[in-house]
């Protein structure tokens, strides 16, 4: 166990494409952290590089407070757990599991004992003498664990280890896997493109684009107080909603309608020396339905209303979506986000809202709805930079 | 499969049954003339029959009872088995580079290998001649060796990269965070993958070693490295009158037998699908 520190790390490949860009992230001993980005954002090529499978053009990397950027993988003394889950086919799970301690010399039965410890946490016992290609999917990440946590590393690297299971195994090893390095303790760097996995599974969330890190935070923080527009869109499903709006003398003008600033919001844009032309991101647990809201409180918020496109019932919530007339918000952040999340071809005009209202709202599909936000949840961005103008972070 | 499309499937099998049985018996006819020619007695021989009217072992005993053949067995075992255990070493290694790693020059190693391949050999026969001959290794078994080597390379290099692209790299990856050198990645984990593989390049080089006349009749002149295929072209009767049909097949069915065992041997060993269950699947 050890805490392990990328310092200024960057990796630079021969055809001289940048991977990534100066990466400094500070790990602490027995600590869960994801780092989690759409694809080809240098999440996994960070990975890699703690891992030694490859070299590190620039920077230092430290674990347990040594460098290590000149150490063969297996002179770190680290643990990986592969996509793929990378087991080998010509041995049995027991020998599977047994094959980092047989190639650290560890005696026989100390061996016997510490893969029986493993199979047992992991509910192996019963599949020991099996082969891989005889077990299911869900079997073989729990195999591919147990390779890992056979010979006690000082930290566990994780690639999307989930990716390739159903859904429903996949919140289930979820929750396993949580409880596994919680039991354990020990350091864990895991990697996902997958927003839900960062935000339910990790101490602190790393989110990467183009080889940079954006915003390292806890999970709440990141969805609370996201530092720029692709954190904000990134994080959160169903995702922020982004409308363009123009600032006139404190007040916003959006397809919304007109947002009164409040106190908070109006100093931090007066610090924030913030342009005319903003985007405001709402969530959708920030609407409700107009009827549903107190009086008192209705003064405090926006009122619009427009007709409901789509209505989905989830028994707990209502998601109803609307289009609203007008430009849709555009800058290079949501552009790459639109484009990981496929949704970059749906065409469509005006501007696209999700809003999450309460199970007892009496919304219908088709009809007219009067829909409330509050008015000091509005996160406002700048379009050319991304930059969060409402930001009160560090 | 069974059942679906009932008669025309049974139309299908029964055509193909016909086909398979006629291009086995096309194949394996000349094969078991050979075989009944090695059986018949001298008076017998030419009488056309193709099950023999008079069996013997005649023609087998007098095969062994001469130092010529059993010395020319064992030459082509001996070659045969050195030649092909140095081609697959060096062949293993030379494919796990190529199809793992980029350096330079590899397209030309390639390509160099593919151009060797289709060498005429016979080209070659005259100066590897004078060179032998100038080096002293005419006449001997690494004379024969050597050469082998050369032309079976190429062969060994293409057949295991194919095999080694099949292998994906995350085991090899996996292995090194488990803690293993490279050189213990390739042992414990490549090679007992690629093992089909070598298996069938073993068999493919040996069946190219044994079966070679053009080499062997060129760079021998005695006993000391003759194998049988040129010895058998040296048969005779005991006086020059005699036929010495009878001994050339008993010759003939004695350099199969050691292919076919090879090949029973190892064939059992090319599991196909080995990889099965490494990753996803």
């Amino acid at each position: 166990m050890a805490e392990i520190v990328l310092d200024k790390v960057s990796k630079q490949y021969p055809d001289g494409a940048v991977a990534v860009r100066d990466v400094d992230i500070q790990i602490a001993d027995g600590e869960f952290i994801i780092l989690v980005g759409p694809s080809g954002c240098g999440k996994s090529t960070t990975l890699n590089m703690i891992a030694g499978l490859e070299d590190i053009t620039s920077g230092e990397l430290r674990i347990g407070g040594e460098r290590v950027n000149e150490r063969a993988p297996k002179d770190r003394d680290i643990a990986m757990v592969f996509q793929s889950y990378a087991l080998y086919p010509h041995m049995t799970v027991k020998e599977n599991m047994a094959f980092p301690l047989r190639l650290a010399k560890v005696d026989n039965a100390t061996v016997e004992k510490k893969v029986k410890e493993a199979a047992e946490i992991l509910d192996l016992t019963q599949h020991l003498d099996r082969k891989p290609s005889n077990l299911s999917g869900g079997q073989r990440q729990r195999v591919a664990m147990g390779r890992a946590i056979v010979r006690n590393p000082k930290a566990f690297l994780m690639d999307e280890p989930l990716s390739n299971l159903d859904a429903k195994l996949r919140v289930q090893m979820r929750t396993s896997v949580s409880r596994l390095q919680k039991q354990l303790g020990t350091t864990t760097v895991y990697v996902t493109h997958d927003q839900t996995e960062a935000m339910t599974l990790g101490d602190r969330v790393v989110v990467m684009r183009g080889g940079a890190v954006q915003q390292i935070g806890a999970p709440q923080y990141l969805y609370d107080h996201p530092a720029n527009l692709f954190v904000a869109g990134f994080i959160g499903s169903p995702a922020m909603n982004f409308v363009p709006a123009g600032l006139e003398n404190g007040t916003l003008r959006s397809p919304l309608g007109d947002i009164p600033l409040t106190a908070r919001v109006r100093s931090m844009l007066e610090a924030a020396d913030a342009p005319r032309e903003v985007i405001v991101g709402l969530r959708p647990e920030h609407f409700e339905d107009a009827r549903l809201v107190d009086e008192a409180v209705r003064d405090s918020g926006v009122t619009f209303t427009s007709q409901v496109d789509v209505l989905e019932s989830m028994g707990s919530d209502k998601f109803a979506y609307f289009t609203l007339s007008g430009e849709q918000a555009t800058s290079e952040e949501l552009a790459e986000l639109a484009a990981d999340a496929g949704s970059a071809d749906v065409p469509g005009s005006g501007v696209a809202l999700v809003t999450r209202l309460s199970a007892a709202s009496s919304a219908t599909q088709g009809e007219q709805a009067e829909i409330w936000f509050d008015a000091d949840k509005v996160q406002l961005f700048d379009p050319a930079t991304g930059r969060n103008l409402t930001y009160a972070g560090e | 499969m069974a059942g679906i499309g009932g008669a025309e499937t049974t139309g299908r099998k029964v055509r193909w049954s016909l086909l398979n049985a006629v291009v086995v018996v096309y194949a394996l006819f000349p094969v078991l003339w050979i075989v009944s020619l090695s059986f018949k007695s001298k008076a017998t021989l030419a009488d056309g029959n193709f099950i023999p009217r008079e069996w013997t072992l005649e023609n087998y005993r007098a095969i062994f009872s001469t130092t010529e053949f059993v010395r020319a067995l064992v030459n082509s075992i001996g070659i045969a088995l050195i030649a092909t255990a140095v081609a697959v070493v060096f062949g293993t290694m030379a494919a796990y580079a190529i199809a793992r790693l980029d350096f330079p020059g590899k397209r030309v190693l390639v390509g160099v290998s593919l151009l060797i391949a289709m060498f005429p050999q016979i080209s070659l026969v005259s100066p590897l001649f004078e060179i032998e001959r100038s080096l002293g290794l005419f006449d001997t078994w690494p004379g024969l060796i050597l050469p082998y080597i050369t032309f079976a390379l190429p062969l060994a290099i293409y057949t295991l990269s194919a095999f080694f692209r099949e292998i994906p790299w995350e085991l090899e990856k996996a292995a090194k965070m488990d803690g293993a050198t490279p050189g213990q990645a390739f042992r414990r984990v490549i090679a007992p993958l690629a093992a089909p593989g070598v298996f069938t390049t073993a068999i493919l080089v040996f069946i190219f070693c044994w079966n070679d006349f053009l080499f062997a009749i060129s760079l021998t002149s005695t006993e000391a490295s003759r194998t049988v295929p040129v010895a058998l072209s040296f048969f005779t009767g005991s006086s020059q009158f005699e036929d010495p049909t009878g001994s050339v097949a008993a010759a003939a069915v004695v350099i199969t037998i050691p292919i076919i065992l090879f090949v029973l041997f190892f064939q059992r060993r090319i599991v196909a699908g080995l990889t099965s269950g490494a990753v996803k699947g």
